[in-house]
């Protein structure tokens, strides 16, 4: 399948979007990982903003991000979001009331917990009345959401912004399921090529192990590492280092995606 | 896209196990709600929860998978032959061509929530017996089928609220359109807990007495639970009259609120229109709409709206809610099920419950159950976060 990236977001510890980060992508800058800023998006009406919870910050945050860049217009792009562990907070907060005598859930809480909660506010937030699809695949959830996105790209014919974001569970979950720093980034992927177009994908699904592509850097390998959707840290220093290469993402067990990115 | 076929059907829910339980029930209009006595719940209302989930016993080699939510996917997948019709499929197209796109709301959340309850008083760690990735985690449903028939194709969840497994058949036409697999299962699994029994109640969403889908008096849905899967294939052509093909999907997002659809039931309307799009078929040529009809004061006002504005008042709709309870993250699958069941045999259920159809509602809406040939139904799913998905099933013959 080949798409084509016009928008890239991203925010992480010591990355605050797309164009600061890019130095530490391309290596010319060394990384220094400091607690991620993630602001409340400007796009949801305030009694929106104001139940906005960290997760929905984040997805917006670069999604947001990425679809400026390319000035596409949200309110016409499919999106397709991909987490594995989705709002922990919020569930954390439920399972400890239903633990407690009173077990009164807060509904705002409630209505938070939904896989797909980032995907509703995005909507609202964009004006958005296409389709949206909100996936997991644990640790293979950023080759998954890729996959997905490019699949609806070439298929469908039509612009796609792919979302996919993860953050650290509170204890006693962090325990069980530890996410290592909080981690979205976000592509706005489009069929065919345009004046706005950063690089080409060539994206292959096979079945059969790799190693997937590693970071050189070890405090960005960590980060790749300790977050599902830090998966994708290879192809975004790819893109930011304008090389033509390919870097081997894994996908669920024995599966492997290949992605081959030519500057554009 | 590929017309597809649903060669291979299996469903469980508080009908009974199996498409006959279903069908059965259906028929005889025997509701599977009941008063709710789940686990250690006290509200006031009713379930349609699943008889033997605790009696399932996960197959040995998977048993870390063990949680509630997979013993009920593993009792789905256990019916109506699924399990063979799937090897045949996997011997045909090898292990690494079948596709799986399931669906999960809450996925092995129950168990988290009982391990809440024995944290170490200390530390408040969780018991050490407790297994994250293989039952909280939402991939967990995909990854417990994944093993169960050993197969390697592309697999994800999908997981939109009660959209889920309605959306699940456009992620495999997508993926079988592309090449990246030959065939696939859809379908997943949703199993009671108590985040979606308190929390639907926060929110005042719940009825106290079984659910009046499009009544004048219904005030709250009825929750349930379900697993159902299919098998989709790229259909021949040489499919007997009474095979079920899948014609359309069409999804749509409401950009209105998070938990209260929109009052004009734009995105509902929307997600009906694609479908019909996606299957070149006109409203009029649809025989039958399997409503999401939660019975709820705004999604039922919203869905009818949308209903008489794209089909007018003539075309004959219901929601089965009534029966099976609002099976949430299955909704979709269940749904698209009794949609087949409707084709292959000649049945447009009606709805159990429902008294008086409230006056304000202007679609056709079906109390009693209609005998008549049945080319051609749509089921619409809608949920949280304004996700809506309509699938369109039809006969091949």
């Amino acid at each position: 399948m080949r798409v084509f990236v016009e928008g890239v977001g991203v925010r992480g510890p010591g990355l605050n979007g797309w164009q600061a980060s890019c130095a530490v992508f391309a290596g010319s800058a060394g990384y220094v990982p400091a607690p991620p800023v993630l602001p409340s998006s400007e796009w949801l009406p305030p009694a929106e903003r104001r139940r906005t919870v960290p997760t929905v910050k984040l997805a917006l945050a670069v999604g947001g991000e990425a679809i400026t860049q390319s000035q596409r217009d949200p309110a016409v792009t499919s999106s397709v979001f991909s987490s594995s562990c989705g709002d922990g907070e919020t569930i954390h907060h439920i399972f400890e009331v239903l633990a407690s005598p009173e077990r009164e859930v807060s509904p705002t809480r409630f209505h938070n917990s939904v896989h797909n909660a980032p995907a509703g506010y995005w909507s609202i937030a964009t004006q958005s009345r296409e389709p949206s699809t909100s996936l997991c695949c644990y640790d293979a959830s950023f080759s998954a959401g890729l996959l997905e996105a490019a699949v609806q790209a070439t298929v469908e014919a039509r612009t796609v912004i792919l979302i996919v974001y993860d953050l650290p569970y509170p204890e006693p979950l962090h325990a069980k399921r530890p996410i290592g720093a909080t981690f979205g980034t976000a592509l706005v992927l489009t069929p065919q090529a345009g004046e706005r177009s950063l690089a080409r994908l060539d994206i292959q699904l096979t079945c059969g192990g790799a190693t997937p592509t590693a970071m050189s850097d070890p405090a960005l390998e960590q980060l790749r590492i300790g977050n599902p959707a830090a998966r994708s840290l290879p192809l975004l220093s790819l893109l930011a280092r304008r090389e033509a290469g390919t870097v081997v993402l894994q996908h669920i067990a024995d599966n492997r995606i290949d992605v081959s990115l030519e500057p554009c | 896209m590929h017309t597809l076929v649903l060669s291979h059907l299996s469903i469980v829910n508080s009908l009974g196990a199996g498409l006959a339980a279903t069908h059965a029930a259906l028929r005889e209009r025997r509701s599977g709600l009941q008063p709710c006595r789940f686990e250690t719940v006290t509200l006031p209302t009713y379930v349609g929860e699943v008889a033997g989930v605790d009696e399932v016993r996960i197959r040995a080699d998977l048993a870390h998978f063990d949680c509630r939510n997979n013993r009920l996917a593993q009792m789905g997948l256990e019916q109506d032959g699924f399990a063979r019709g799937v090897a045949v499929a996997r011997d045909k197209y090898g292990p690494e061509r079948i596709g799986l796109f399931l669906g999960t709301s809450t996925s092995g959340i129950f168990d988290t929530e009982l391990a809440y309850r024995r944290r170490d008083p200390r530390t408040g760690a969780l018991p050490a017996e407790f297994r994250y990735s293989s039952t909280q985690n939402t991939f967990s449903l995909a990854d417990f089928v994944r093993r169960y028939f050993d197969l390697h194709g592309p697999a994800a969840v999908v997981s939109s609220a009660c959209s889920t497994t309605a959306k699940v058949f456009g992620n495999a036409a997508r993926m079988i359109s592309a090449g990246l697999c030959e065939a696939a299962i859809v379908g997943g699994a949703d199993s009671l807990c108590l985040t979606t029994l308190y929390g639907f109640h926060s929110l005042g969403l719940v009825s106290e007495a079984p659910c009046r889908p499009f009544d004048a008096q219904r005030n709250g849905i009825s929750i349930g639970e379900g697993a159902g899967f299919a098998l989709l294939e790229k259909a021949t052509g040489q499919e007997n009259g009474d095979a079920v093909l899948l014609l359309g999907v069409g999804e749509s997002s409401d950009a209105y609120h998070m938990s209260t659809p929109h009052p004009e039931g734009l995105g509902a309307r929307l997600a009906m229109e694609r479908a019909l799009a996606a299957a070149q078929l006109s409203p009029g040529s649809i025989d039958y709409v399997n409503l999401h009809g939660t019975a709820s004061k705004t999604n039922d006002a919203a869905e009818d709206r949308a209903i008489c504005d794209l089909f007018g008042t003539h075309t004959p709709c219901s929601s089965t809610k009534g029966w099976t309870g609002h099976t949430l993250g299955t909704a979709g699958i269940t749904e698209a099920i009794i949609s087949a069941l409707s084709i292959r045999h000649g049945l447009l259920p009606g709805s159990v419950h429902t008294l008086g159809v409230d006056p304000a509602l202007r679609s056709r809406y079906l109390v009693e159950n209609q005998s008549a040939r049945v080319d051609r139904v749509m089921s619409n799913s809608f949920g949280f976060g304004g996700s809506n998905c309509s699938v369109i099933l039809g006969r091949a013959g």
